[in-house]
Order: C-alpha cells, then structure tokens, then sequence
C-alpha cells in the first residue's frame, strides 16, 4: 500500500515585518494554496493549523482561526503546537488523516507576526519552566545557544568565521532569487563581519530574524489526486516527528543542562541524527539520493551542523562540504534553495511548512532562477524547542 | 538597610567559598543524575524509578563551549534599563564524573577572549542581581587558573 500523500497546492505570504495580523498573512497563504491546487475550499474535509503562541487566543485555535476566516464550511478541525516544529507537526497530522482515510484532501497553514528583538518567554513568575528559567538565571537567548554550538565547532572541527560567513553568502544569493523572502539582497563575506557581534562568536548576519509570514499546502490521497487530474504529483513519502533518546547529550534550547551519561549510555545517534534518520527509514531513500535539502539555519554554523546530522558529509566535515560547493546551487545537494532562514527570518509555525513549499516547487521544476536541475528528492529538516524533531521527505 | 541574600531558583546550589556547590539529585535505583533537579520521577526511560536523592555536583569542570550576551536579554533577565549594557560571559561546562553539560555565567570581568575549549572552570557563589529588599543569589564559573 502506498504510504505516500500528494502535495496538491503550496502557497505562501511573503516573509517581513508586515505590521499585520497573523490571521491575514495566513488567509492568503491558504488561498494561495486552494487556487495553486485548483481545490474549492469548501471541498476540505479537514483543516490543520499550526499554532502560533504570539496571537492570544486565536493563535493557538489556528486551525479554526483560518477555519472561521476563509468562511466556516464544516470541516474537521485540528490545531497543533510543537514550537519550531509545529509545521511539520501539522503536515503530519494532515498526512495521518489522509492515510487513515478520514480525510481526501486537507488544508495546512501556519501563520506568525513575530515582535522585535529576541524571543521572549511567556509571562508571570514561572520557577517550573525551562524557557523562563534560562532567561531569567542566565539571560540565555536563543542566539546565546547558536554562539555555544558555533564556537564548539570552530574548537572541535576547525570551522572558521569565514566558513559561518559563507554560508550567510550563500543562502542570501538564494533568497535575493525568492519573491517570498524578506531579505532580497546579496550578502558578502565582509558585510557578515562587519556586522555587530550578538553572541560571540556570531554576528547579527549569521543569525536569523524573526519574521511574520505564513505558508500553506494543500494535501490529499493520491486517489484523490489522480481523480483531480494529476496522476504525478509531488509526494510527502516521509515525516519524522521523533523526539530525543535519553541521555540527551546535545544541549538543546531551552536547557540548563544535558541529561546526564552517568547511569546510561548515550544513543548512537544524537538527537538531530535521529530526526533524519527516522525520515530515510520511512522514505525508504538516503542522503546519496537527494537531490536537494532545506534546513533549519537559525545561525550559519547550525547549517553546517545539518549538514552531518542529515547524512550529506561525516561528522566535522561540514565546512568542507561548504568550501566544495557541494551545498551550493548546482552543486551536488543544493542546500536552503529558498533562501533558508537567512533570507527568510523565522516565522515560527510557517517555517516547516514553507520549506515543504520550497520542496514542492523545486520537485515539479517551477522553482523559476533557483531551480534544481533535474530535482526528484528533497528533505527538509528542522528542530523545535523542548525536543521536537521534524524532517519531511518529498519526491517527485 | 541590608539585604536578604535569597537564591534565584531554590535548592539549586548551597554552601560558602569552597564548600560552594551545584545540587543535582540521583537515582537510589539506576543513578542517572539530574541537573536541574528532579525531585518527583527518575527520567531514565529504563528505570522503574528509585529514591531520588539530593546530590552536590562535581566542583569543576571544563569548558565545552562558551559565548556571551551582546545585547540586553529580555525580561525576566533583569537589568538596569538606565545603565549602559554590560555583555557578561556564559559558558558550557561539562563535568567528567556527572558526564554532563552545565551552563552558567562566567565571574564578572571574565571575558571570552580570556577563554578556551577545555579550559579548567570552577563553580563558585555569585550574585545575579539585587532589588530593594533582595540581593539575588545564583552560581558563577570562574577559570581556574585565575585564582
């Protein structure tokens, strides 16, 4: 039995700072998605929102949020919460209906209008929550931990600024390509060092902005699609929503420490390995296959560190992968086509699902300037605070 | 008018000068150890659960990453909004007994070009800020070779 879903329609509002509700950047994403699909909304049988924690109420009723906006039409209704990961999330349970058969054909959207500056944890006087403790005993903001992981690579693996730099360089000429994307300008390798330090040792260009923006996907059966005319659509063949093995010994955001290796022994694969490795498993392909990947880079070392957990390079040979060009357009896996977070900023429960949108477009070759040569694979991955993982597998 | 020296987070830390120590607990059944604390459940998936005892973490340990803040964190980090942003120092430190990785800020006036990979820190009493009533007491890494 085919395990795979089609991906009908895929739509997006473009990345900024709008200064509007999330509700409207995310309507227009989903009638986007309709019109790009062809599908009346009034035929969904389900909607699924990814919830955004920034709205008040209605962010997190999501799914009947946009339910209510683009006209209530009865249908089933689903709204999910998995901080960065909740897009992935929402695909899934999307993807999940669809394969059970409760549903023909669903509506994904994420939306987020994100405020200035860093993220900040809920309100109130909370001494039993993480994301509040952090903040409050050491100040750790999100890019504090991005600064940990980069200068742990440059110790370990040699990595150099100008690597992390070239990154930024490289995913900026992407992003100046993408109608979507809030930054629309090249970026070189002496603007990312002349940028101020936030979190030594990463500047204000190797680290992601927070954005408003939304993206949404149209997803059905495959019979479905067939009978709506496109017998060869983009597929989702795999989505890995996997959570972290104990001891976890990669420090994750928000924490104020590791579990401990003391008593038990460390899985084989960190973390972030195991989201991959989990969506090869189920995908049936491996990294050798891809034709590109879209990955989470909240900072410039973090790509790179994607790089080693998705397969594309062995451990500490990310930047090596990056000198070689594999990683850049026409290279041999094209990494963040989009643009990636550096040209995007993150909109938080858009932005897995916007990658999906990238992997739709690039897997049926309307990518336009950045288009992939030839795509027929594509992963996305992604990583969401308090141990959620996230990869989607798609092909054509 | 003094001030009551309270800790940010109770249970946390304890003790003076060199008897200053980080509390964790352990598990009287597996002892997988915990940092913060766990106080109600073992969190080893294998573990059908013990006791959990109060245990002091090692007193040093090696840096595995360090960074610091250039810019004034949110609340409910609290800062003088009035005075000018002084960046302080947060480092990674992995403790070889425990065979974990602890965060904390590094002593005031330590900064990361004072810093490296592996260097040896130890972990001492600091205060993290005061209010009216409160002086705010929390735990600091200091290099040691800088005593």
């Amino acid at each position: 039995m085919s395990r795979d879903v089609a991906v009908l329609g895929a739509g997006m509002h473009p990345w900024g700072k709008w200064g509007r509700s999330f509700i409207e950047y995310g309507t227009i994403a989903a009638r986007t998605a309709l019109e790009d699909a062809g599908v009346d909304w009034r035929d969904v049988q389900s909607i699924v929102g990814a919830d955004t924690v920034r709205g008040g109420y209605p962010g997190y009723v999501a799914g009947a949020t946009f339910a209510k906006a683009l006209g209530w039409q009865g249908a089933r209704v689903t709204s999910v919460y998995a901080a960065c990961a909740s897009g992935a999330q929402a695909i899934n349970t999307a993807r999940t209906q669809i394969l059970s058969g409760l549903a023909d054909v669903v509506l994904v959207v994420g939306a987020d209008a994100a405020p200035k500056g860093f993220f900040r944890p809920a309100g109130g006087d909370r001494q039993d929550d993480p994301d509040w403790l952090r903040f409050r005993v050491l100040g750790a903001t999100n890019p504090a931990y991005f600064g940990l992981y980069a200068r742990r690579r440059m110790a370990v693996h040699g990595d150099t600024l100008e690597d992390f730099a070239q990154v930024k360089v490289k995913n900026a000429a992407s992003g100046a390509l993408n109608p979507y994307a809030r930054y629309r300008k090249t970026v070189t390798a002496d603007e990312v060092a002349a940028s101020a330090v936030v979190a030594d040792p990463l500047r204000l260009l190797d680290i992601c902005a927070t954005s408003d923006g939304a993206a949404a996907l149209v997803l059905s059966s495959m019979d479905f699609a067939r009978r709506h005319g496109q017998p060869d659509p983009v597929r989702i063949r795999a989505v890995s929503t996997v959570t972290p093995q104990f001891p976890q010994t990669v420090l994750d955001l928000p924490d104020i420490a590791t579990d401990s290796a003391a008593a038990v022994e460390p899985p084989g694969r960190t973390f972030r390995a195991s989201i991959a490795h989990a969506a090869y498993e189920e995908a049936g392909i491996g990294p050798e296959e891809l034709s590109l990947a879209e990955v989470y880079d909240l900072s410039t070392a973090l790509e790179l560190q994607w790089y080693e957990d998705l397969g594309l390079c062995a451990a500490g040979e990310g930047a090596k992968l990056l000198r070689e060009g594999a990683t850049s357009p026409g290279g041999r896996v094209p990494v963040n086509s989009s643009g990636g977070l550096a040209s995007f900023g993150e909109a938080v429960p858009a932005q897995a699902i916007a990658q999906v949108c990238e992997l739709a477009w690039q897997l049926r070759g309307t990518a336009g300037e950045r288009q992939v040569a030839g795509a027929r694979a594509g992963i996305t991955a992604n990583q969401g605070l308090f141990g959620h993982g996230s990869a989607v597998v798609a092909v054509r | 008018m003094s001030r009551t020296r309270t800790p940010v987070v109770a249970d946390w830390f304890s003790g003076e000068g060199e008897n200053f120590r980080l509390l964790g607990t352990q598990c009287g059944d597996c002892g997988a150890v915990f940092f913060p604390r766990e106080d109600a459940f073992c969190r080893n998936p294998g573990c059908t659960g013990g006791e959990l005892a109060e245990v002091p973490l090692s007193k040093r340990g090696r840096i595995w990453s360090y960074t610091d803040g250039r810019y004034r964190p949110p609340l409910p980090y609290v800062s003088d909004p009035d005075a000018a942003w002084e960046p302080y120092t947060l480092l990674a430190v992995e403790l070889e007994a425990e065979r974990m990785v602890v965060l904390g800020q590094a002593v005031p006036g330590v900064t990361t070009a004072d810093l490296e990979v592996g260097m040896e820190v130890e972990a001492v009493p600091g205060v993290l800020n005061e209010d009216a009533d409160t002086t705010w007491t929390t735990w600091h890494f200091k290099p040691v070779s800088t005593r």
